[in-house]
């Protein structure tokens, strides 16, 4: 029932969508071990730019190792192994001459629990612009700004930029690393589980958030939460054992389910 | 691109094409390649010195080998180096007497130093923590020599006002000042052990109705006793291979018996009284410190070994 209510909700946000056609990742037949454990199974997803991507499943369904591996920090794991391909902007990131910290630069991440450095907020955001080579001090002053007005925390930081990171609370926390993250303005922005560790006012905070920022970046969001997938994304995956089982419009998943597993979960009958 | 322009900023290149022209990129790669050989190298050194070191001492104890079967060193109840008519090179002596000054070092520290650990990871107020773990710090900075002449003439002069029948060279003081200067060690070890213990397990247990002290005993020494073991037993190895305070205080007479009151020699400061002699490059006497000196090595390598085994092996998971 409540999907329903909030399926209605969302398609009033959605008429005028205009369907986009580029794509910035490109999934082809991925498949990824862990060991001998096979956690992604023949994943293909097309995945398009300037949207809100929910991935949304069950726990151990494989949502986070997928969104992990599109900036390959999933290879982190030391028995991992994967195959297929994952083209960004057209490229494999598989490639053995891509360099991953070109692929960091350009997709920026945010974690499941803030992880802000333990340094002040200016130079936590300061970090990524210094270490790939800005050193003018009025163009980070104005980087940092940018992103934390970008992050819609400027106002309550403004006067504290030399604060630790961790004099801040959780929510705030939060919104500094996806300002972290904007810093470097990235193409795509991961982000996995962001509101996981937050609660309901700070959730509330991000998901406009994402919203905003949905204007400039591609962003690719998962979450367990599923009203949290209707309300924000435009394009929603639902994966199941490491299977992608339904990827459509968001509205689509929601109200007319095409595959009854991915009806079972949204109405809550698992996961 | 994106971002830059709308919101009211004024014009200047984007970030990504700022990094894209920072020159940094093809230095960073050199640089990400070398790093990693350069600190190799470094972590070799360290390697490599512990290699050197032990290559000598062993060379050295074979050379000792040759000229006094191993069977009297390993089993020889006699240890009379100086002898004018027969030398005799058994290395029991001196390992009693170490074991004697250890085993007084354990007895004083192990209670007083799990006591303090507990005290201050269950008991203490921060502002009493805050005082108590800067002066374990300054004890643990005292040089050994000054322990030494602290066993010498004072902890000795004290003992003898109780206990007449204590020589001036005896097991007894320096085996106490031993332990007092591992104290530190075994406290400051084994409260970090206590403190990693997470406070919701001690919530747990509190929420059961036990006292803090059950608490203590029950529930957080228990969860931190691989901690603790290999505190003791690091301890313990650096009581064994401690040199200036016995060569101050526990004099020069290898013994094979019991008594704790009178004269006795150890390992480490028979080391000493030949090093500081002159005992010519050659002779079986500066021989004979190297097989010591490996006996030495062996024991407090066991100690190490079996410290990182327990701490290890017995490793709650929490």
């Amino acid at each position: 029932m409540t999907t329903v209510s909030i399926a209605k909700a969302k398609k009033g946000s959605n008429l005028n969508k205009v369907e986009n056609t580029n794509s910035v990742y490109l999934t082809k037949q991925l498949n990824l071990w862990y060991g001998e454990k096979h956690a992604l199974k023949n994943i293909d997803l097309d995945i398009k730019e300037n949207e809100v991507t929910a991935i949304i499943g069950p726990s151990g369904c494989g949502k986070s190792t997928y969104i992990k591996t599109l900036n390959r920090m999933v290879e982190l794991v030391p028995s991992v192994k994967t195959s297929g391909e994952i083209l960004y902007r057209d490229r494999n990131i598989f490639d053995a001459d891509y360099s991953v910290e070109e692929l960091r630069t350009r997709v920026g991440m945010v974690f499941q629990k803030p992880n802000p450095f333990p340094k002040s907020i200016y130079d936590n955001i300061a970090y990524g612009p210094r270490i790939h080579g800005i050193k003018n001090k009025k163009i980070l002053d104005e980087i940092v700004e940018k992103s934390l007005r970008g992050a819609a925390i400027w106002d309550e930081v403004k006067d504290r930029l030399t604060e630790n990171a961790y004099s801040i609370s959780g929510g705030q926390q939060q919104r500094i690393c996806i300002a972290r993250a904007l810093a470097i303005e990235p193409d795509v922005i991961l982000m996995d589980e962001p509101t996981s560790a937050l609660d309901p006012i700070s959730t509330l905070k991000i998901e406009e958030l994402v919203q905003e920022l949905k204007q400039d970046y591609s962003i690719i969001i998962v979450t367990h939460n599923m009203q949290q997938a209707a309300r924000i994304s435009d394009k929603t995956a639902f994966f199941l054992n490491g299977e992608v089982i339904e990827y459509d419009q968001t509205d689509a998943i929601f109200s007319n389910p095409s595959d009854k597993r991915t009806e079972d979960y949204i109405s809550g009958r698992f996961g | 691109m994106p971002f830059a322009v709308e919101r009211g900023f004024h014009m200047r290149p984007s970030v990504q094409e700022m990094i894209a022209q920072s020159k940094g990129k093809k230095n960073k790669k050199i640089i990400e390649k070398i790093i990693p050989i350069i600190l190799f190298l470094i972590a070799s050194v360290s390697v490599l010195t512990t290699i050197g070191i032990v290559v000598t001492l062993i060379v050295e104890t074979i050379t000792f080998f040759t000229r006094v079967p191993i069977t009297d060193f390993l089993f020889g109840t006699t240890w009379l180096p100086f002898s004018n008519k027969e030398a005799m090179f058994g290395i029991w002596p001196l390992i009693i007497g170490t074991l004697k000054v250890t085993l007084i070092a354990t007895i004083v520290a192990v209670p007083i130093g799990i006591g303090a650990a507990i005290y201050l990871s269950e008991y203490a107020s921060e502002t009493v923590r805050r005082i108590v773990k800067p002066v374990l710090e300054i004890l643990a900075g005292i040089p050994t020599i000054v322990y030494g002449f602290f066993a010498l003439t004072f902890v000795t002069p004290v003992l003898q006002s109780f206990f007449p029948e204590i020589k001036i060279f005896n097991a007894i003081s320096p085996g106490i000042v031993v332990g007092i200067m591992i104290i530190p060690m075994i406290a400051s070890l084994s409260e970090d052990a206590m403190s990693s213990v997470p406070k919701h397990i001690r919530e747990g247990a509190l929420a059961m109705g036990s006292t803090k002290f059950e608490v203590a005993m029950k529930v957080t020494l228990p969860a931190a006793l691989s901690g603790i073991v290999a505190s003791v037993v690091l301890a313990i190895s650096r009581a064994i291979g401690e040199t200036m305070i016995v060569s101050l205080a526990a004099g020069s007479t290898p013994k094979m018996d019991g008594d704790f009151t009178g004269s006795i020699q150890t390992m480490t400061s028979y080391i000493v009284q030949v090093s500081k002699g002159d005992a010519g490059y050659g002779t079986t006497i500066y021989y004979s410190i190297y097989a010591v000196g490996f006996t030495l090595f062996v024991f407090t390598m066991v100690m190490n070994i079996l410290a990182s085994y327990v701490s290890k092996r017995f490793r709650e998971e929490y």
